[in-house]
């Protein structure tokens, strides 16, 4: 059997599968980050706890109104956002202006207080979440098991991100969006209404989070918790593939996941460092990440 | 502050009058329970706020007072973290009159409070914490383990498994203090039964995803997965090996500690078919039951888990020490007292406590029901298997605890 340092080659590209599969949750989420950094100049630590409550919202549905997983994958991200434009339009639109720190301070704040809520009513143990069942089995790639629903999650992940970058690359309204983080007042001037823009921006972040929360649920614990410790190193990512670049976040997404999957096998011990590890050298090398302009 | 609290006491004390010879004999006039465990993550539902309702509910049946003196319950988080929980523990010793620490869940944090409560003489009462090694190599004679034990565990569900044929381990190990104790100890009773360890793989603690390691698992081809972790890691090992075809694979997962939390939190569906040892359960009896039944009334419905029934019992017996002696200064003392009497309580019936701190009670091998025979909330278990008090625990010789010389 072929090996590489020792690992047999089928057992290296399952672990590879594998990271894509983990890297999809990073790249949705560090784009919604990068989304909202680009446009608001905001670092939303709220991003965690949104994706948590897409989550729950998914578990609310079923079972208190027995709304299965496709009615949450539409709603969990729309009622989800739609409390992100709540947030926006009360909260983070005073904040306009003002340091940076503002902003991380209130987000972060706000996730805290979430997450406190909802340790308090749901319990910090989580709820079972069970896989629908068009999506359940797997198939044998002889090389590995790989299960239906996580290959729907790279496919849906990465449909996503494309469709996303699509939009603010290539379309009007992504030319739009990028000329207001360029410079909001001259395209205020133009006609365009930034705030609303801004606002609607935050509400997409936000429900990109929901998004993969939902995604999330029926393979990690429905926990309160379950964003706290996701976001850390999704804000790493963010930072290894330039804040605000929306490439940047998709790829190193992608990437940081078959990293840290290969950790795994590799050196098991370390893989909840080694995305702060390759960070901490982006940093030193590059300071404004892979994909980031300087200045 | 304190001192007007010790002022108020010294006056109700002369307004009693007769009390004042016992009240003298307590530090603070009053007796300090200082509940320290997860409150807010990953364990906060095994220990955390159950465990300072149990405490309460313990201080509640006893009269609230030993021998005139009020007793206080107080409760800090240690976020799991041995630094956090040794500088609460300092604290409540040095400054806030706390004579006893209880609970302590997270072994790292578990083996640093046990230092802290030697050095300052006071009492650890463990009922969180899993490691064996805090009634062996690390023992002291300040320290109490009432529920449960990775050796235990080991004992519990690892022989029950090779016994029936899974005699070829493969270890899913969280990586600290408590997840390398229960691998160890369950590594020697799968060899000591005739079985073999194949390999494991150590994670991080709070991961949220196993698939690599599941992966790692299956590769081995052995016919046992240990899970040597625990809470949520236990969770998503269960679920997403579920989702990897692992079991319909023809492996099969043991789950070396379990809570009743944890099948909550997955679901019959899921955890049906797990074995696993505990040392309580909510619906073992009808004292279990009546007390269970008075804790979920203050909990939101929900049972106690071993280690929250464990805080009740350990603390009940502790003021029945203090009662007995008449005073907490003297942590050791306490702790020798509290070995000398027998123990008796609704929810572990009548047992001791060995002189290297290890309580003695019989543990219970359980097995998960299926969906279709679980008759209402929380009716999750049904009893395989009571190993007896004197064979559930490590021999005395075993654990190398200098006490026991």
């Amino acid at each position: 059997m072929t090996e590489f340092f020792g690992i047999p080659a089928p057992v290296l590209f399952g672990q590879l599968l594998l990271g894509l599969i983990n890297g999809a949750f990073y790249a949705i989420l560090s784009l919604g980050l990068a989304v909202i950094f680009g446009l608001l100049n905001i670092i939303n630590f709220t991003h965690g706890a949104q994706y948590m409550m897409g989550a729950f919202t998914a578990w609310m549905l079923l079972n208190w109104l027995g709304l299965g997983y496709w009615w949450a994958l539409l709603l969990a991200p729309l009622l989800v956002g739609a409390s992100g434009i709540l947030i926006e339009r009360l909260l983070l639109k005073r904040l306009a202006g003002l340091d940076h720190l503002y902003g991380l301070l209130l987000t972060f704040g706000l996730a805290l207080v979430i997450q406190g809520l909802y340790r308090d009513a749901f319990g910090s143990t989580g709820l079972p979440y069970a896989i629908p069942a068009e999506l359940r089995g797997g198939q044998n790639l002889g090389f590995m098991f790989l299960p239906n629903y996580r290959a729907w999650v790279v496919v849906v992940s990465l449909a996503v991100c494309l469709a996303t970058w699509l939009v603010i690359e290539k379309t009007r309204l992504g030319s739009y969006l990028r000329a207001a983080t360029e410079n909001p007042t001259l395209v205020q001037a133009m006609g365009v209404d930034v705030p609303k823009m801004v606002t609607l921006t935050y509400g997409f972040g936000v429900a990109l989070a929901a998004f993969a929360g939902v995604l999330a649920a029926p393979i990690y614990q429905v926990s309160p918790l379950m964003g706290a410790d996701l976001i850390i190193v999704v804000f790493a990512v963010v930072v290894i593939g330039g804040m605000g670049s929306i490439l940047g976040s998709i790829v190193t997404g992608f990437g940081l996941g078959v990293i840290e999957g290969l950790t795994k096998v590799f050196w098991p011990e370390a893989s909840s460092t080694v995305i702060f590890v390759i960070m901490a050298i982006v940093l030193l090398l590059r300071p404004a990440g892979l994909f980031g302009r300087a200045g | 502050m304190r001192t007007k609290t010790t002022l108020l006491a010294a006056a109700a004390v002369l307004a009693l009058g007769q009390a004042l010879p016992a009240l003298a004999d307590f530090t603070g006039g009053k007796v300090r329970i200082g509940v320290l465990n997860d409150q807010s993550s990953l364990y906060a539902d095994i220990t955390g706020r159950g465990s300072v309702v149990a405490a309460q509910m313990a201080v509640e049946d006893f009269g609230g007072k030993v021998k005139g003196a009020p007793i206080e319950v107080t409760f800090a988080d240690h976020q799991n973290k041995p630094d956090v929980g040794s500088n609460v523990a300092r604290q409540w010793y040095d400054t806030d009159g706390v004579d006893v620490i209880v609970d302590v869940p997270t072994s790292s944090v578990a083996l640093a409070i046990n230092e802290v409560t030697r050095e300052k003489n006071k009492v650890f009462l463990v009922s969180g914490a899993a490691t064996s090694d805090l009634t062996g190599a690390k023992c002291s004679p300040n320290t109490v383990h009432w529920t449960y034990d990775t050796w235990a565990l080991a004992n519990g569900t690892g022989s029950a498994i090779v016994q029936t044929g899974g005699d070829s381990w493969f270890f899913l190990t969280a990586d600290y203090a408590f997840g390398h104790a229960l691998e160890r100890d369950t590594a020697a009773v799968v060899t000591k039964n005739g079985g073999k360890v194949l390999g494991a793989v150590r994670h991080p603690l709070n991961n949220p995803d196993f698939s690599s390691y599941l992966l790692q698992a299956q590769g081995s081809k052995a016919k046992i997965i240990g899970l040597a972790n625990a809470g949520g890691d236990t969770i998503n090992s269960i679920k997403q090996a579920a989702e990897f075809g692992i079991v319909a694979g023809g492996q099969n997962l043991a789950g070396l500690l379990v809570f009743i939390s944890d099948v909550h939190g997955l679901g019959l569906q899921t955890a049906q078919g797990l074995i696993l040892t505990e040392s309580f359960y909510w619906d073992l009896n009808d004292s279990t039951r009546a007390w269970s039944k008075r804790f979920a009334e203050r909990m939101n419905g929900r049972v106690p888990t071993m280690v929250q029934a464990g805080v009740y019992a350990a603390v009940t017996h502790y003021l029945k020490a203090l009662d007995a002696l008449g005073a907490d200064g003297d942590g050791k003392a306490v702790v020798e007292k509290m070995k000398a009497m027998p123990t008796d309580d609704p929810l572990f019936g009548k047992g001791e406590i060995r002189k290297d701190g290890r309580k003695l009670h019989p543990m219970y091998l359980f097995e998960v029901k299926k969906p279709a025979e679980s008759k209402g909330p929380w009716d999750y278990y049904k009893l395989k298997a009571t190993i007896p008090a004197d064979k559930a625990f490590r021999p005395l010789a075993e654990g190398n605890c200098p006490l026991a010389q």
